[in-house]
């Protein structure tokens, strides 16, 4: 369980994360939705201690990170940036880490197993490619057996079946009652792994709600229609209130009537149609209609204060 | 990677089974001895430290066994041929740097601090485990130079032994500074956070900013001089006592209190920088 409150932080002048509340709870995943530059990774660094709130908190499990008293037990990480010393092998770095909460080297070597490098664990970490990377960060997040995983974008740099195997990974975690939190800005991504979803948008919270709500309420129908008589059939659609765009000679874009009132209406005036089709904006899109509003919230409050 | 594992579930863990024990000193200077055995680079200096200090150590046994009679009064002196140290203590100093910022050009601080999120266990863990290596090593390299090099000068006749007075002092004396040097590097490593940067530092508090020091006209500049970490130093490891320098033991602890400060500053902005 992550709980976070009024969370901000501040670099200089620039707001990364603006008073965002939240909370991740156990059993399911939990996706960070948000494009580049949102503040996924300054709040997640914030939740593990490394940079400090400028106002607002954060707790895991109850108390504050650094306030456990085996931190790798409550919360496995892996951080955008990268966190491991070039120069060590990869069990190196593990048995770095598990020697400060007294994890066996039994533990190391399932963790290596579990990620799939065991051929490549007493190389040098230098000598990695990033996906490799990836599941060595996979592999210190897990070390600790923690009951919380945050992971910031788990699959840059894994191929497609490494992909796959972070998200059977993560499910098979939640499954299990912990508390899973992995940040993206593929909303494609999310909508495949994770159950609930809190979308984040130049430093603010924009949406905190399931994934399936979320796809409902995001994605708004259109209705694609060609016709040689577009330009009458249009001012027919406009008179039934419709919202009509054209993004082609003949064909028009209609949202607000369903495919049966537009042919409907079409037959009635006799007029001709070569395609009638509902369409359904991509997830993708209603992502970036919703994350777009932030932006033009923010540029609008700036010209506000500025005023 | 082509050859990725079934992702398997993790083993389950019953009550009793704990996976992770609470975070505490001793594991994480555990945790330290391994970073530091566990990096090429760390036994790469330390042996080009052991042996530039031992081999210089009986070149100048030699000559100066061989011309005795034309020396000048620091290198006819016990001490003399302890001389090596003024490179051991570039390349522990370097060593203490390294130990430090490494995880900063890496990242592997990250990974530290989530850890130990405490982060001072961390700075004193570092330190103890490097200050403990550097004695280990550089006490001996420091006596087997001395031995060494006074077998030269005994072949001329002029050899004193460990035993005569303040010989051991300056012996293991030597050793101690060189550990004190590297400590300070790393205090310095924790303060600048960056390679370059620190050994720069370094290399401007015990050798630069002394001699400008000195340079400079006037007496005060000069009674300054002597408080700087490596000529406080080097008057506790010097078997002859100019007018112009501190007193054995004043050295020491001028030079301990350096690092001492160091450490402090470096401890107070460990735990309020951001990582
Ligand atoms: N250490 C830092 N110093 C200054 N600005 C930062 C720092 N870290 C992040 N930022 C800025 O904060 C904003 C949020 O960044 P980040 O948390 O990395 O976003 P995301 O992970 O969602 O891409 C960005 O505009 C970034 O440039
Ligand atoms: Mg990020």
């Amino acid at each position: 369980m992550i709980e976070a409150r009024e969370l901000t932080k501040k670099y200089g002048e620039k707001t990364a994360v603006d008073g965002v509340t939240f909370t991740v709870r156990p059993g399911i995943v939990t996706g960070f939705l948000g494009p580049n530059g949102a503040g996924k990774s300054t709040t997640m660094r914030m939740i593990v201690g490394l940079d400090a709130p400028t106002s607002g908190s954060v707790t895991v499990n109850g108390k504050s990170y650094a306030a456990h008293a085996s931190p790798l037990h409550e919360v496995g990480v892996l951080l955008e940036a990268r966190a491991v010393h070039t120069g060590r092998s990869a069990e190196s770095h593990l048995l770095a880490m598990a020697a400060t909460a007294g994890i066996s080297r039994r533990r190391v070597q399932e963790v290596i197993e579990l990620v799939g490098l065991q051929d490549v664990a007493r190389k040098r970490v230098g000598a990695f490619s990033l996906g490799m990377g990836q599941r060595l960060g996979i592999a210190a997040a897990l070390l600790g057996d923690p009951q919380t995983i945050m992971l910031d974008e788990p699959v840059n740099g894994l191929d497609p079946e490494g992909v796959r195997w972070v998200r059977h990974l993560l499910r098979g975690l939640a499954e299990e009652g912990r508390t899973v939190f992995v940040s993206s800005h593929l909303m494609s991504e999310m909508a495949l792994t994770a159950d609930h979803l809190i979308v984040v948008g130049r430093g603010r919270l924009i949406r905190d709600m399931s994934v399936s709500d979320f796809i409902s309420s995001a994605s708004s129908e259109s209705v694609r229609v060609r016709s040689p008589q577009a330009t009458e059939l249009r001012e027919l659609l406009l008179g039934k209130g419709a919202t009509v765009s054209s993004s082609a000679r003949n064909e028009l874009d209609v949202v607000g009537l369903s495919t049966d009132e537009i042919g409907t209406t079409a037959a009635a005036a006799g007029l001709t149609l070569h395609e009638l089709s509902p369409v359904q904006a991509s997830l993708e899109e209603a992502f970036m209609e919703l994350t777009g509003e932030a932006v033009e919230y923010r540029s609008h409050t700036a010209e506000e204060s500025a005023a | 990677m082509s050859t990725v594992a079934e992702p398997r579930q993790q083993p389950t863990t019953g009550p009793g089974l704990r996976i992770a024990q609470p975070v505490n000193f001793v594991r994480t200077v555990s945790s330290e001895w391994i970073k530091f055995r566990t990096l090429r680079s760390s036994w790469l200096v330390l042996v080009a430290a052991i042996v530039g200090v031992i081999v210089i150590g009986q070149l100048i046994g030699y000559n100066t066994g061989k011309s005795f009679s034309h020396l000048a009064p620091e290198d006819a002196a016990p001490s003399g041929v302890m001389q090596g140290y003024y490179l051991g203590q570039l390349l522990i100093g370097v060593l203490g740097v390294l130990f430090v910022t490494g995880e900063y050009a890496t990242g592997m601080i990250r990974s530290t601090a989530t850890a130990v999120p405490r982060r001072l266990p961390v700075l004193g863990a570092k330190a103890l485990v490097f200050g403990l290596v550097a004695v280990v090593t550089m006490v001996p390299t420091c006596i087997v130079t001395f031995l060494g090099a006074m077998a030269f000068r005994s072949h001329f006749g002029h050899g004193v032994s460990l035993g005569d007075a303040g010989n051991l002092r300056v012996v293991i004396g030597t050793g101690i500074y060189l550990a004190l040097i590297g400590l300070l590097g790393g205090a310095i490593g924790w303060i600048v956070r960056n390679t370059a940067g620190g050994i720069s530092t370094l290399i401007g508090l015990i050798l630069v900013v002394p001699v400008l020091f000195e340079v400079v006209p006037g007496t005060w500049a000069k009674s300054i001089s002597k408080f700087f970490p490596s000529n406080a130093g080097s008057s506790f490891v010097s078997t002859v006592h100019a007018s112009n320098t501190l007193t054995p033991w004043t050295g020491l602890v001028v030079m301990v209190a350096w690092v001492v400060a160091a450490f402090v500053l470096a401890g107070v902005l460990l735990k309020r920088r951001d990582v």
